[in-house]
């Protein structure tokens, strides 16, 4: 049983986290023609689309109700109801998805109250605009929760509830914030290459994959559509991929009735061949001739990469979910997790990582944990501390701003597997040391008896 | 060519030969090369050989007169280590052109690449290889490489060991002459001492006599040339001043250890360092040589000293993995590697040798293996690759070590394999380099992947129970799909 260790540290040092709005902003974003709107100070906003664009290299639409010191103390109900209709004159946005940040919720506002106020008072303004709220305070969570809040709240808010006639071959997929651009992508067309129909929610293959438009658009452009989630009520069936998503895909199990399977990570042979076989039950389709011949790939992937792995001391720093995709895929390949570090004790998913122990903290605890690791894996943030370590870096999470096409890199399902495999084993490849003679030395840390002592004689 | 077929004939006859001395005065004049068999050869050629042999010296630099391939196809290939220079892994060739083949502009081009590269470079040495097309041509490399050498100041040593004269193992012995003829004896040390050796054959693949060189520094044992291993020009042209020799690789260089032992008396015995019993050996071995050349006998004593302490220590070392490796099955596929010391020390922690081949093994190496085993039917020479498929797919062994060439074999066949050739990535020479190829091995077999690929695709499995088969068409039997599919247990994966 792997052993959750609290954070004691009062310094959080080189954090891990990012902010929980920040990740109910990043699902709203892919959702088409929308706008995620923080509730607070500007300065929340302007860091996280910092961060967004750093990360993406995209125009990335985020607004602020740039909460003030008179509306701090008064209350933000004007403001909101302000850059809500502000929004909605600009940039006509389908959706306004609005997350709270620390200091409404610990000025103690009302949002809920407040937004319901705003859509009856200015029905006829925000009419063809859908407003949903995450409370998403800083203070609590990280990415992985902003994230199924805003899922759940998109949910809660604009898909049609009750029992509805179901469309057999079509399937609600609502993925965890860790899947790449790439990876849905891939998910899409590994459903649809079995005959079925997937909507996913939230889909930022559509919104955060790079395209040049031919014209300036202030909103997300692509993505999810609202109509598309208004009938998720239709689906056949509803595929969840994280823990994180359970909360989610519940919601979506009571107010509709669509049954869910939740899939804890989608990496690996194992988690591969569990998806390929349920689609193919769901669409009574044999597995096309393509997956046979990705999953062969990933066999002799296997094969070739193991060498790379075996007997090698992994450090991770990530949230719980991508800790545990990580974690699985490392160790099926032979490697050991030295360090596990993560953002939260409150995941059910943490009783599953393989390491010993699994500690709550920051990047300085990875550094610490994981100084005799032979790669440390977390985001850009950790460069410096594989610098300093002397160990190289795999980038993976949020945020990757020292890399280009870190959202293009596939994860999941056979390819992706095969990918990660490829990448890690040429990450060691690239970082071997050459052999001296001074590690080889077995007798470099030993005592000798002293009649075996001399000088050692060297020629160069 | 006629001084080059001199010589092959010469080293054709080498006396020490093991194989040769049971031979008729006919037989042994035919040679040992088999003919060639067109479309059914395999391995290397006689230049490869003799670069193989040589470009381990590590500040020279090693000048290919050749068309591209025969340089540009195989440069930086080999993972042998060196403590210091690393010119010998920059890559020299004439590249040959079609003009320069018709217009017999090679000579010139060659005498100006070894000018440019001592300008360039300043190396101690250069080696320049001949190869089948200079050969051909009739390029006299020998001349352009003494007129170089006097123009230039420098040692310009030819190889002349042409593709198309015979295999591999003719070119590690022409290498040998080249150094013989050219380089060995030039220089006088001014620090020859009693206790100085050479090994010869030994290539420091992975930096693996490293682990060797510690324990003979404490003998106060010097390695005065590690031939061709790290070594350094002037170690090779000083190595005739050394007071005995080990041959670790025998087929390569056992006629520069003769001629050596001729010229400037110094002995040799044939010793290996894989395995811990022959490591000891070859320890006691050098020790024994010392002695009679002159050395003080106490070093006998030190020696019974260090082997009884590093043997105790590795023996204790390889005791830990007994209860993971006890009954494993082992398949031995290697020409390179004297394994009857292999085979000995994987048996001591109880693992089972199902296999060994015996190809380049004496025949001294052969009765002690089949003393081992108790068993020749485990001993073969050489395995075709389906019969070795077929073995392996019917999982008759839990990993087979051997050489990159019969590499995919095991993994198509999906079935541990672990490299103890010379590409490998990971030292096995002395008391250290046997627990770490049996760390190798653990690891090898314990790899959690073996299981992952030889399980079929669930689509292929058949159901265990056919009304379990789900049927799109009812809702509730998606739903037991779900259940079924999700994952080991329907409750984690989703409850429904």
């Amino acid at each position: 049983m792997v052993r959750i260790l609290p954070q004691t540290k009062a310094a959080a040092v080189n954090p891990l986290k990012s902010s929980q709005p920040l990740g109910a902003a990043l699902a709203f974003l892919g959702v088409d023609g929308a706008m995620p709107l923080f509730h607070g100070s500007q300065g929340c906003t302007s860091l996280a689309l910092v961060l967004f664009v750093r990360h993406f290299k995209e125009a990335i639409p985020l607004q602020t109700t740039a909460m003030d010191e008179v509306a701090t103390i008064l209350g933000g109900a004007d403001r909101l109801e302000e850059a809500i209709l502000n929004l909605k004159a600009r940039t006509k946005p389908t959706l306004i998805g609005v997350c709270t940040t620390a200091l409404v919720e610990t000025r103690g506002e009302d949002c809920a109250e407040e937004i319901a106020t705003i859509k009856l008072k200015r029905a006829e303004d925000i009419a063809g605009t859908e407003v949903v709220l995450a409370n998403t305070p800083d203070f609590d969570g990280a990415i992985e929760e902003g994230w199924a809040k805003a899922v759940t709240a998109m949910i809660e808010g604009i898909t049609r509830p009750g029992q509805q006639a179901r469309q057999s071959k079509k399937i609600a997929i609502l993925p965890g914030w860790h899947l790449t651009v790439a990876d849905i992508e891939h998910l899409r067309e590994m459903v649809e290459s079995f005959g079925l129909k997937p909507v996913i929610l939230p889909d930022i293959s559509g919104s955060l994959d790079g395209t040049v438009p031919d014209r300036w658009i202030t909103t997300t452009y692509g993505g999810t559509s609202v109509e598309d989630i208004r009938e998720l009520g239709t689906a056949a069936q509803c595929i969840v991929i994280g823990e994180h998503m359970r909360r989610p895909a519940e919601v979506l199990q009571r107010v509709t009735g669509v049954p869910y399977v939740l899939f804890q990570s989608l990496t690996g042979l194992r988690g591969a061949d569990r998806f390929v076989s349920l689609i193919s039950a769901i669409s009574g389709a044999t597995v096309p001739a393509g997956v046979r011949r990705r999953r062969a790939q990933l066999q002799d992937a296997l094969l070739d990469g193991h060498f790379h792995f075996g007997g090698k001391k992994i450090a991770i720093a990530a949230e719980p979910d991508q800790l545990y995709q990580l974690a699985t895929f490392f160790t099926d390949m032979g490697s050991d997790i030295a360090a596990a570090v993560v953002t939260t004790d409150m995941s059910k998913i943490l009783q599953k990582i393989p390491a010993e122990s699994v500690q709550v903290g920051d990047l300085g605890d990875l550094e610490a944990l994981g100084a005799d690791a032979d790669l440390l894996v977390t985001h850009s943030h950790g460069r410096q501390a594989a610098q300093r370590l002397g160990i190289p870096l795999m980038h993976v999470g949020f945020p990757i701003f020292d890399r280009l096409g870190s959202q293009h890199k596939l994860t999941i399902l056979y390819q992706g597997t095969r990918d990660l495999i490829f990448e890690v084993a040429n990450i060691f490849q690239a970082n071997r040391h050459a052999p001296t003679p001074e590690a080889l030395d077995p007798l470099r840390m030993r005592d000798m008896p002293d009649e075996l002592r001399s000088s050692p004689l060297t020629r160069h | 060519m006629s001084s080059l077929s001199t010589k092959i004939q010469e080293v054709f006859n080498e006396p020490a030969c093991e194989k040769n001395r049971g031979k008729d005065a006919k037989a042994r004049k035919e040679g040992c090369s088999k003919p060639l068999t067109p479309g059914a050869a395999a391995g290397g050629c006689a230049f490869d050989g003799a670069k193989i042999v040589l470009q381990p010296i590590t500040d020279v630099a090693h000048l290919v007169h050749a068309p591209l391939a025969c340089e540009g196809n195989s440069w930086d290939n080999r993972g042998a280590a060196s403590s210091g220079p690393t010119l010998w892994r920059t890559s020299f060739t004439t590249d040959l052109t079609e003009l320069d083949v018709v217009m017999g502009q090679g000579e010139r081009k060659l005498f100006k690449a070894i000018r440019e590269i001592k300008e360039a470079y300043g190396p101690p040495a250069i080696f320049v290889y001949s190869t089948c097309v200079t050969a051909l041509i009739g390029e006299d490399i020998e001349a352009v490489c003494k007129r170089a050498a006097e123009k230039f100041g420098l040692a310009v040593v030819p190889v002349d060991a042409p593709g198309f004269v015979g295999s591999k193992n003719l070119g590690n012995k022409l290498a040998g002459e080249a150094l013989l003829d050219h380089v060995i004896g030039t220089v006088e040390p001014d620090d020859a001492g009693p206790y100085d050796i050479n090994i010869l054959g030994e290539f420091n693949l992975a930096g693996e006599f490293w682990l060797v060189k510690p324990l003979l520094d404490r003998l106060g044992i010097r390695v005065r040339a590690c031939i061709p291993g790290d070594a350094r020009y002037r170690d090779v042209a000083t190595a005739h001043r050394a007071r005995a020799a080990m041959m670790v690789c025998s087929s390569a260089l056992i006629n520069l250890a003769r001629k050596m032992e001729e010229r400037w008396e110094i002995p040799f015995f044939e010793g290996s360092f894989y395995g811990i019993t022959d490591t000891s050996e070859a320890l006691r071995q050098i020790s024994h040589l010392l002695v009679k050349k002159g050395a003080d006998p106490e070093i006998l004593d030190r020696t019974e000293t260090l082997i009884a302490l590093e043997e105790g220590i590795a023996w204790k070392k390889l005791a830990a993995y007994r209860p993971r490796l006890q009954g494993k099955r082992v398949l031995l596929n290697t020409g390179g590697v004297k394994s009857w010391s292999i085979v000995h020390a994987l048996m001591e922690i109880g693992i089972e040798i199902v296999g060994t081949s015996v190809k380049k093994s004496t025949a001294k190496d052969k009765e002690r293996i089949k003393q081992i085993l108790k068993d020749d039917n485990h001993m073969f020479e050489q395995m075709a690759a389906r019969e070795l498929y077929a073995m392996l797919s019917e999982h008759k062994a839990d990993i087979m070590l051997s050489g990159g060439r019969t590499q995919f074999i095991a993994l198509k066949a999906k079935t541990p394999w672990l490299d103890i050739n010379q590409e490998r990535q990971h030292p096995y020479a002395g008391y250290d380099g046997m627990v770490e190829l049996v760390r190798q091995i653990d690891l090898a077999i314990h790899n959690p992947i073996w299981r992952q690929v030889r399980e079929p695709a669930p689509w292929d499995r058949p159901p265990a129970v056919k009304d379990e088969l789900p049927s799109t068409k009812s809702e509730t039997a998606t739903v037991q799909a779900f259940k079924k599919f999700a994952g080991a247990t329907a409750v984690d994966f989703g409850a429904c």
